[in-house]
């Protein structure tokens, strides 16, 4: 995947489970961002936002645009890097508070059933969109841009991941800051907590509901605009299966529950490569339903606890 | 109706528009450079569309349309009222004196479209008693259709199994593998089930795309034995394949009227009203003394036996199976089937089945724009109109709805 990399000679074991480590880690911090999407909304408004898998998507595609349009402009790498995270990121804010509006706001007090249909009629709708505008082929990302890295004791690990993990961790700081500093962030676990009571001090729950989705899509199109650098590529329906395993993370970790997500995320995350690198690659999207039905079953309030106000039947 | 008052609809208006504006750059945007002819011809039409859809949809409201609808409201009340005077075995009989004789009047293309109505109508009967009768949301239901679609073609290339053997061992197994599927996601509070229910979809196509030494991975299983039958050759009774479409046709149609007898009788059975029980209100129906965990098991078996029905004919038909005709895309589509028609409405499923498939056929251009719009009519559907095209008739009422 890292482009040009090689092992210089035969791993010993040790070399390999510390390479898969940080594969494992790597990902793990993509599915932990794209995990805080659903858990947040789940927790708000009990949800599973279907078209959460295809906001991550749209980030990705917006990445490429922008980064490839940036860098045949002659800009620096992180220049395109930067400003291309940051306008996508906000422009997939925009695109899932206007879904929120479109498909779930209108059904607030319709059945479950109705809302979760809802949603996965917007993901459909969304995915087709991308393919017939955007094609059906792999768009392919300018790796150039991010080239090398560097061996520590037999283990490759490229400047991508680098940055990948880097922006992974500044996110998750700042999303802390927001939820646990801040008067919105007050706001948005008040209303998870207990919506009617939250409406009764004041809280304009519909408000933080958007925020909420804002939040939640920003942090996915980071992720879309990751994956797509470190695959690569960028394709059509890249948000379905890393949808499922990051809902899985945020089940995992509990749902509703932001530190859970992000240990969740990055649970899956090093499961999935290990599974991958030590039992078998065709298989390793099965072990993180896998583990999604044995989480459901045996824990299903996750590891760190579920956070929900399961009032509405 | 979701919304009432006329500000709402405007602000609904406007979060329409601002998705909208938000969406086209988006899709119309390529790494080469600006390539808005594309997209805006895709967006144009979608507008066009909407555009005409409410501008209809107002006017009617407004009155616009009386000359037309009154007349037309008399007319429909008259045919209505005349229609309760029809008993209805005369209306069913005339629907399937139609739908044996179709093959008589029309040729291969629409024998072939009429067999994949009557496959899709099968599966849809099947998930709406999961889905429209006992609530619970199953995005994973091909994989019963495609364990069923295996079961035949397994036992028929190695074991030379009939066809009408394996209809009965297909139905088992694919109630095996709903049972197994169900039992642990069941207990699940119901929108997990949704998510579950996906993920073992997907682990069915992995595990069917990568157990080379049986399922023979993506290339999928040749020569599949299509239904045998013993018939009159002259004076001696011979057995023949039955792999003509209309023979074919035939066969469907015979799985599809059991279907619906099925269906018809498990809905107005002590099980329905179970069914219809946990949907409405699960530690109600539990304080009456249904078994609320078996119930859901058995409505999910049931289920899954007709997904299995209908692959085992769709192995004889196709003659070849691959994991490709066991994608999500596929379950979304029967769901949306299902919705579409109105959940729990045996007509209205039919119906479904029918528009969904007979549509894209006749509007061959919009192929690619195919789940593209079913998905938006989806979401839209659960705004406007919830209960379906032909919403299914409820038994009883709410408290909350006695007023």
């Amino acid at each position: 995947m890292a482009g040009g990399l090689r092992p210089q000679k035969a791993r010993t074991p040790v070399e390999f489970f510390l390479q898969q480590l940080v594969n494992g880690v790597t990902l793990g911090g993509v599915y932990a961002l794209v995990a805080l999407g659903y858990t947040m909304v789940y927790g708000i408004i009990q949800l599973i936002n279907f078209a959460h898998g295809e906001i991550y998507a749209s980030g990705g595609y917006m990445g490429v645009i922008l980064i490839s349009w940036l860098f045949a402009h002659g800009f620096p790498p992180m220049v395109c890097l930067g400003a291309a995270l940051i306008l996508a990121m906000g422009y997939c804010a925009l695109l899932a508070m206007a879904l929120e509006k479109v498909a779930y706001k209108p059904l607030r007090q319709s059945s479950r059933l109705s809302v979760l249909l809802s949603a996965l009629g917007m993901s459909i709708f969304l995915q087709n969109g991308l393919m017939l505008t955007q094609g059906v082929y792999d768009r392919a990302y300018p790796t150039e841009m991010v080239q090398g890295g560097f061996h520590v004791h037999g283990v490759i690990v490229s400047y991508m991941q680098c940055i990948i993990v880097g922006l992974t961790v500044l996110l998750l700081v700042l999303l802390n800051l927001l939820v646990y500093r801040t008067r919105i962030g007050k706001a948005m676990r008040a209303t998870a907590q207990d919506k009617t009571m939250s409406a009764l001090v004041g809280i304009n729950s519909s408000r933080i509901i958007s925020v909420t989705f804002a939040i939640g899509a920003g942090l996915a199109a980071a992720a879309g605009i990751m994956v797509g650098l470190y695959y690569g590529s960028v394709r059509y329906d890249m948000g379905f299966v890393p949808g499922i395993k990051a809902f899985s993370a945020a089940v995992l970790g509990g749902i509703g529950n932001i530190t859970g997500a992000m240990l969740g995320g990055l649970l899956i995350g090093v499961i999935e490569v290990f599974a991958a690198g030590y039992i078998s690659s065709e298989y390793k999207d099965v072990f993180a339903f896998i583990i999604l039905i044995a989480v459901l079953y045996f824990m299903p309030t996750g590891i760190m606890g579920e956070n929900v106000d399961d009032t509405r039947i | 109706m979701t919304i009432r008052a006329s500000k709402l609809w405007l602000r609904y208006g406007l979060a329409m528009a601002w998705f909208f504006v938000l969406l086209w750059p988006l899709l119309g945007i390529k790494p080469e450079g600006l390539e808005f002819a594309v997209s805006f011809a895709i967006w144009i039409k979608v507008a066009v569309a909407a555009a005409i859809l409410l501008a209809l949809y107002q006017l009617n409201k407004a009155g616009a349309f009386g000359f037309l609808t009154r007349p037309a409201a008399a007319a429909g009340r008259v045919a209505v009222g005349a229609a309760a005077r029809v008993p209805r075995w005369l209306v069913l009989s005339v629907v399937l004196a139609a739908a044996v004789s179709f093959p008589f009047f029309t040729e291969r293309y629409a024998h072939d479209v009429a067999i994949s109505v009557l496959v899709y109508i099968i599966l849809g009967l099947g998930l709406n008693i999961v889905v429209g009768l006992a609530g619970l949301l199953d995005l994973g239901y091909i994989a019963f259709f495609g364990v069923g679609a295996y079961t035949y073609a397994l036992l028929s290339v190695h074991f030379g199994v009939s066809f009408w053997l394996c209809l009965p061992i297909s139905a088992c197994f694919a109630a095996v593998a709903g049972c197994i599927i169900g039992y642990p996601t069941l207990r699940m509070r119901g929108d997990y089930l949704a998510i579950v229910t996906l993920g073992f979809g997907e682990i069915v196509r992995i595990v069917l795309n990568n157990w080379m030494s049986v399922t023979n991975g993506p290339n999928g299983i040749l020569g599949i034995k299509s239904p045998g039958a013993y018939w009159w050759q002259g004076d001696t009774l011979e057995h023949i394949w039955l792999n003509n479409l209309e023979q074919l046709y035939f066969i469907i149609l015979a799985l599809a009227v059991f279907t619906v007898i099925a269906v018809y009788r498990l809905n107005h059975s002590r099980i329905g009203r179970a069914f219809e029980a946990v949907r409405e209100d699960q530690t109600a129906a539990e304080l009456m003394g249904v078994n609320t965990l078996g119930i859901k098991l058995l409505a999910y078996a049931l289920g899954a036996v007709f997904g299995g029905l209908a692959g085992t004919f769709f192995a004889a038909r196709m003659q070849f199976v691959s994991p490709e005709s066991f994608t999500f895309i596929e379950s979304a589509m029967v769901l949306s089937m299902v919705v579409l028609g109105g959940m729990g409405s045996i007509p209205g499923v039919i119906l479904g089945a029918v528009v969904l498939i007979v549509l894209p056929e006749l509007f061959r251009g919009f192929q690619l724009y195919r789940m593209f719009v079913f998905g938006g009519v989806m979401a839209m559907m659960m705004v406007f109109r919830p209960k379906g095209l032909w919403p299914a008739k409820r038994l009883g009422q709410r408290s909350e709805e006695r007023g």
